[in-house]
């Protein structure tokens, strides 16, 4: 029962966002073909908006949208002649979506890893140095700390490629990059969580019984520890999952992320309405995935505790 | 035979931004095997400090124990290595804390628990461990231990926590269990309940127990021997019959008058003793008890009293018993008696 609640919710959830990013999207002044009104004659513009049905009344255009939307289909690309939206997110879903998963791992085991030792070293030199890291990780951005890397590993030291997609090696440099901010994030969270969890009573219990203190912090400590943990980290991995705009730009990789940019710039509407629609559905997905992990972990939730 | 703790002026302070709380300031006393000792005193007069020292359960900075010994069967704990305090724990001396509803891991099967401790001390495996952990909660009195076994804290009341905290505290046979108001937390009928499991099992077992109260009449009911403690000190120890029927410090006496009467339980005329203890950054040269005591003499406030002792095995903190001072009777006449 709670599942097929939470799939129609999901679904209401996505309706929703479709029709508020079409609203909004055609609020702005201007349309696709507004840049090319001086270059191009009226009669060529009206058939090219009549080719993408723009100049039917909104609403029309708003119904015929979410008939092709229900049987998955995202519409032509305004600006790509050849290939239409689901083509655009299958070519860059693999790039992005594989630099997303390498950046994720990195940022949950080494964040994890220095937000524990963190808490075990509470207020000393390590503890210390380990949220310093963290601060530097959250505070540069990726435009800055994706040239440095470049410029260290690839062009000083020669040890992997500048940039562009081929080989695993490729990946390495932009999924570090993507992974240092969320691995930040995650290093803070899971220190004040685990300095919250090492002051609890059942770890006195735990260590009262003379158990071994790796035993204590791992069993006792660090399940404890990750469950607020996990509940943040939705909005995270759709953001890795889907690409990101300034590193694919700058690694040249032929990801997602640069048409959640273009398309907005370019007033390609199906582009636009489809990237967001897709961002929303890996989000809203996520987030149910984390939530059902939550309950598996945390036993005081259940399945049919909310809301039946 | 020998004592099986004897903890000797044992001395525990925290190091703060204010300066250092002396919160345990000499202590000393001793446990008899299969004997059951209270340890009773206001809030903040370091009994939990004091048990915590004996499990080296203290935090490990900012908290140092300046003095004296604790020693378990012959060995100093103090002077124990780290490995084999670790041994200790949990086998031959455990705990049971205050708060079940806090003390048992809210994401760990009640079951495993209370076997881990069995498979790290007893080195069973995990088939017998379980079989052992059953045993327990069928011992501390949970029903259908079976289904119990792999049930989460959350889905078990206050008093069924408790009983599980015991069973992981007998789980290895301990020769010495501490039990830190363990019952603080609960309601009264279930107080009852806890004691009376405890007394059972103390009965059957043998077990000595260390028990911090603050309920009179559960000394009455349970210990042999008390101790009543003060700013950090020890101010009165004895039997528990010396020291409910005879008390020979003024704060034991105070403390009887502010309690319902434990005998008949009935609601007599409360008295609560005025004041508070005095501030353990710097505690004051003579009796601490001298600025709430109704029979401070001039003495009081310039030395700290001996232990005089009364009786046979009856120690008092208090210069009334200096064979030169005056008689409690003397007091009364001259208006100074506060009860
Ligand atoms: N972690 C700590 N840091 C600083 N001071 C502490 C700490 N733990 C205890 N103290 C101080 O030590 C003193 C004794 O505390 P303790 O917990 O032993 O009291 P208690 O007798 O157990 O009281 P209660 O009946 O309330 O449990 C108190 O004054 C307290 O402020
Ligand atoms: S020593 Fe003096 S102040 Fe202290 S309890 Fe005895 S009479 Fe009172
Ligand atoms: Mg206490």
């Amino acid at each position: 029962m709670y599942i097929v609640k939470r799939l129609l919710t999901m679904l209401l959830t996505i309706w929703v966002i479709t029709t508020l990013t079409f609203v909004v999207m055609h609020a702005i002044p201007g349309d696709p073909f507004a840049s090319d009104s001086d270059v191009l004659p009226e009669e060529v513009l009206n058939n090219m908006r009549a080719k993408f049905n723009l100049d039917q009344p909104l609403p029309v255009q708003y119904v015929l949208y979410l008939k092709n939307l229900a049987s998955f289909d995202l519409g032509p690309s305004i600006e790509s002649e050849t290939r239409d939206v689901n083509t655009l997110i299958a070519e860059g879903l693999p790039a992005s979506a594989l630099l997303g998963f390498q950046a994720l791992v990195i940022a949950i085991v080494f964040g994890m890893a220095l937000g524990i030792i963190a808490s075990l070293f509470h207020n000393r030199t390590i503890d210390y140095g380990a949220m310093a890291v963290a601060i530097l990780g959250i505070s540069i951005p990726s435009f800055i700390l994706a040239p440095l890397l470049i410029k260290f590993f690839a062009v000083k030291w020669g040890m992997l490629p500048v940039a562009s997609w081929g080989t695993w090696q490729h990946t390495i440099l932009p999924s570090v990059a993507l992974a240092a901010g969320p691995l930040a994030i995650i290093a803070r969270f899971t220190r004040s969580s685990m300095l919250e969890v090492l002051k609890q009573n059942y770890m006195k219990t735990a260590d009262a019984k003379g158990l071994g203190t790796a035993g204590i912090i791992v069993k006792h400590g660090i399940r404890n520890a990750v469950i607020p943990v996990i509940s943040f980290m939705g909005p995270l991995v759709a953001h890795l999952l889907t690409g990101t705009f300034v590193i694919e730009k700058i690694f040249a990789i032929p990801g997602l992320g640069k048409y959640f940019v273009d398309s907005i710039f370019n007033r390609d509407y199906p582009v636009i309405l489809g990237t967001t629609i897709f961002f929303s559905v890996v989000l809203i997905v996520t987030l149910f995935l984390i939530d059902l992990s939550y309950r598996l972990i945390d036993p005081r939730i259940k399945l049919t505790s909310r809301g039946d | 035979m020998g004592n099986l703790l004897e903890v000797e002026k044992l001395k525990v302070s925290f190091r703060s931004h204010g300066g250092e709380v002396q919160a345990v300031r000499g202590v000393s006393f001793h446990i008899e095997h299969g004997e059951v000792l209270a340890v009773v005193g206001e809030s903040g007069c370091g009994k939990s400090v004091t048990a915590q020292a004996i499990m080296k359960l203290l935090p490990k900075r900012g908290c140092s124990i300046k003095e004296g010994s604790i020693v378990f069967e012959g060995n100093d704990l103090l002077k124990l290595s780290a490995n084999k305090m670790k041994r200790l724990k949990g086998s031959q001396i455990s705990m049971v804390f205050q708060d079940p509803m806090t003390s048992l891991n809210p994401t760990m099967k009640i079951g495993h628990q209370i076997a881990e401790g069995i498979i790290k001390h007893k080195g069973l495996d995990k088939r017998k461990a379980k079989g052992r952990a059953l045993e327990l909660l069928k011992m501390v009195g949970i029903p259908n231990p079976e289904a119990r076994y792999d049930q989460y804290p959350h889905e078990l009341s206050g008093g069924m926590r408790q009983r599980v905290l015991i069973a992981v505290a007998l789980a290895c046979d301990p020769k010495l269990l501490i039990a830190d108001e363990p019952t603080t937390a609960l309601d009264v009928t279930i107080q009852a309940q806890i004691l009376d499991l405890m007394k059972d099992l103390q009965q059957k077992l043998g077990t000595s127990i260390m028990l911090i109260t603050h309920d009179l009449g559960v000394v009455a009911e349970m210990a042999q021997k008390v101790i009543v403690m003060y700013a950090g000190i020890v101010v009165e120890s004895g039997t528990a019959e010396d020291i409910l029927e005879h008390p020979k410090h003024p704060y034991t006496l105070g403390l009887l008058n502010s309690l319902p009467n434990y005998e008949t339980a009935e609601k007599e005329r409360l008295i609560p003793i005025e004041g508070t203890p005095p501030d353990l950054y710097a505690p004051p040269a003579g009796c601490p008890f001298a600025a709430r005591c109704n029979y401070a003499m001039e003495i009081c406030v310039q030395e700290m009293p001996e232990s005089f002792e009364t009786e046979n095995g009856h120690h008092s903190r208090c210069w009334l018993n200096d064979p030169r001072a005056p008689k409690v009777a003397e007091f009364a006449a001259a208006g100074r008696d506060g009860t």
